[in-house]
């Protein structure tokens, strides 16, 4: 059978994966659900930025700005195209946390043209990460606004069939994750979407782990509201993106006050330029943004949609794989249907951490613990678990790595 | 294997058949978590004329800091605060050598066998749970013992 992606020859635009890790072993990377590692045009976009553009953007007159802020609206653009929106509907945040929490304040102040006050309702699901949790309940602690979820089922599906008391007309804002970081699940949204609308309330997708995956395009699936980080969509850190619809945006207040994202200024007021800027205050990211541009344009060379079936096939081999090792269990999605390419599995008596432990002597770097996502960790009825995520440049052979450290790990503490 | 330094027998043991492993009942208790992998202590001590006299945990977390904790118990139980103190003096020492360290076996008896945690800088936050509770428990038990005198 002909691989859909060619991983070798991707592989080696990854220098990361040029050294070897403990006892010599080959780096065996799955863990692209935390970060993702980056390939060589990305690293180099970013410090060419410092090398040859360097200068605060959209401010001095000189030919090193002019280059800089050139290169900065261009990698906005660039986002933009990648998501098929508007290039001032694109916002570049530190990363997804602060794209989040942005919403969050806006639509916890007053001046905002939709806020949420005492008795509204914001509705969010068990899968949640935390950053998709926490500060939407610090939005309802500080307005009085009550939280309800849709409850996640033992396949790592959201429980629908009370969808519409969960969504009812005091529904403001629905934000909801595009796929879980812990069991990899894709929750049926579109219902959700169309019940948020019926009330006239806001959808917020969180798509830290679908955007780096798969093909996403937020106009086709009539959402609001976008967030997701460079990092794991093999940008640089310190760069996520906020999308919005450009009505609302500029109808919202910002959270950061400062440089850039003025309209005019007194001693004593303010206001506002339009989205992005009055949300970008102080010298923004630039090459790290550059950075993420450049990651963008790799993922769209070798396509989502072949990397998306990549994953699959790597992780029904690791399903099928994981599956035969007795004790292992594995939570959530037993199947490929509405997934993507994270497994979360525990073994029977042996806490994550040691799992993880002999796992790394085979140069497997998996996750363990609660992965931001506590709630859903103490609904699935375990201390943590072991993650296992997969990416384009992971191959076959990682699979099979991958297994045998799962089978060592068990034994490790059961023979002795 | 590299492993083997890292999970000596002694650990496993202790893993397996946790020391004063129960319920904590004490007037004196504290809990505490490590964010970061979640694992949890509940932990309750008694002092009396500044002596360690029981102690008891439960908890959920890795053999690290399961064992750990029980090799702790083993330790401080019987000692005045000031003794058990020093010993978590000399134990923080040990984890904080990043492998450079043997330890005193005179002083931190079964805790040597963590020594070799020192080398794997993510784990030394759960050998250091059940230490770090039992501080806290200790500073607050010591303070209510001299309140009531
Ligand atoms: C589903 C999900 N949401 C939000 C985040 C937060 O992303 P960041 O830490 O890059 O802000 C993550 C990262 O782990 C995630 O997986």
């Amino acid at each position: 059978m002909k691989s859909v992606l060619d991983v070798a020859a991707i592989k080696a635009d990854f220098p990361i994966f040029e050294q070897s890790m403990r006892g010599g072993k080959r780096l065996v990377f799955l863990d692209s659900g935390a970060t993702s590692q980056k390939p060589r045009s990305v690293i180099e976009a970013e410090s060419n930025f410092y090398y040859t553009s360097n200068a605060a953007v959209h401010r001095g007159s000189y030919l090193l700005a002019e280059r800089a802020s050139e290169a900065f609206d261009g990698a906005r653009s660039d986002v933009a195209e990648f998501l098929g929106v508007d290039s001032e509907e694109i916002i570049f945040t530190k990363s997804a946390t602060e794209s989040l929490n942005i919403l969050a304040y806006a639509f916890g102040n007053p001046r905002s043209a939709r806020c949420v006050g005492p008795g509204d309702e914001i509705v969010l699901s068990e899968l949640e990460h935390h950053a998709n949790l926490i500060p939407w309940q610090e939005l309802a602690k500080r307005t009085g606004a009550v939280l309800k979820w849709f409850s996640v089922q033992e396949d790592g599906s959201l429980d629908l069939s009370n969808i519409s008391s969960v969504i009812t007309e005091k529904c403001k804002i629905v934000a909801i994750t595009h796929q879980s970081n812990v069991l990899g699940s894709i929750p049926n949204i579109a219902p959700i979407i169309s019940a948020t609308h019926a009330v006239g309330a806001l959808f917020v997708l969180d798509a830290c782990q679908s955007v780096p995956h798969m093909p996403v395009a937020p106009r086709e699936l009539g959402i609001d509201f976008l967030a997701f980080s460079g990092h794991k969509a093999l940008g640089p850190t310190g760069v996520g993106v906020l999308w919005g619809k450009s009505d609302l945006l500029d109808g919202m207040q910002p959270m950061l006050f400062g440089g850039s994202m003025i309209d005019s200024v007194t001693m004593t007021d303010a206001t506002w330029a339009d989205a992005p800027k009055r949300f970008e205050a102080g010298v923004p990211n630039m090459a790290q943004a550059v950075g993420l541009a450049a990651g963008l344009k790799y993922l769209q060379s070798v396509g989502l949609e072949k990397i998306h079936e990549w994953e699959l096939q790597l992780t029904k081999r690791a399903l099928d794989g994981l599956r035969e090792i007795a004790d292992v269990k594995i939570l959530g999605p037993q199947s490929l249907e509405q997934r993507g390419g994270v497994i979360s599995f525990v073994i029977d008596g042996l806490h994550p951490h040691d799992v993880g432990q002999v796992m790394d002597q085979f140069g497997v770097a998996v996750r363990t613990g609660h992965h931001c996502a506590w709630p859903l960790i103490r609904k699935l009825g375990v201390s943590g678990t072991t993650r296992a995520s997969f990416y384009l440049y992971n191959d076959m052979s990682d699979v099979d790595v991958l297994l045998e450290s799962v089978t060592a790990a068990r034994d490790y503490f059961r023979k002795r | 294997m590299e492993l083997d330094s890292l999970y000596q027998e002694v650990i496993l043991d202790h893993y397996k058949n946790p020391h004063h492993k129960g319920l904590p009942t004490g007037a004196i208790q504290v809990h505490h978590v490590n964010p970061s992998c979640g694992d949890e202590i509940t932990l309750s001590l008694a002092v009396s004329n500044g002596i360690i006299t029981d102690l008891v945990w439960d908890g959920v977390g890795c053999s690290i800091s399961q064992a750990s904790s029980s090799i702790m118990s083993d330790l401080v139980v019987g000692k005045s605060v000031d003794q058990a103190f020093s010993i978590l003096d000399e134990f923080s020492a040990l984890m904080a050598s990043k492998g450079a360290m043997v330890g005193n076996e005179d002083v931190l008896e079964d805790a040597i066998a963590l020594a070799g945690v020192s080398k794997f800088p993510a784990r030394v936050k759960c050998a250091l749970l059940g230490w770090m509770a039992f501080k806290d428990a200790a500073i607050q038990a010591d303070i209510s013992w001299r309140r009531e005198q």
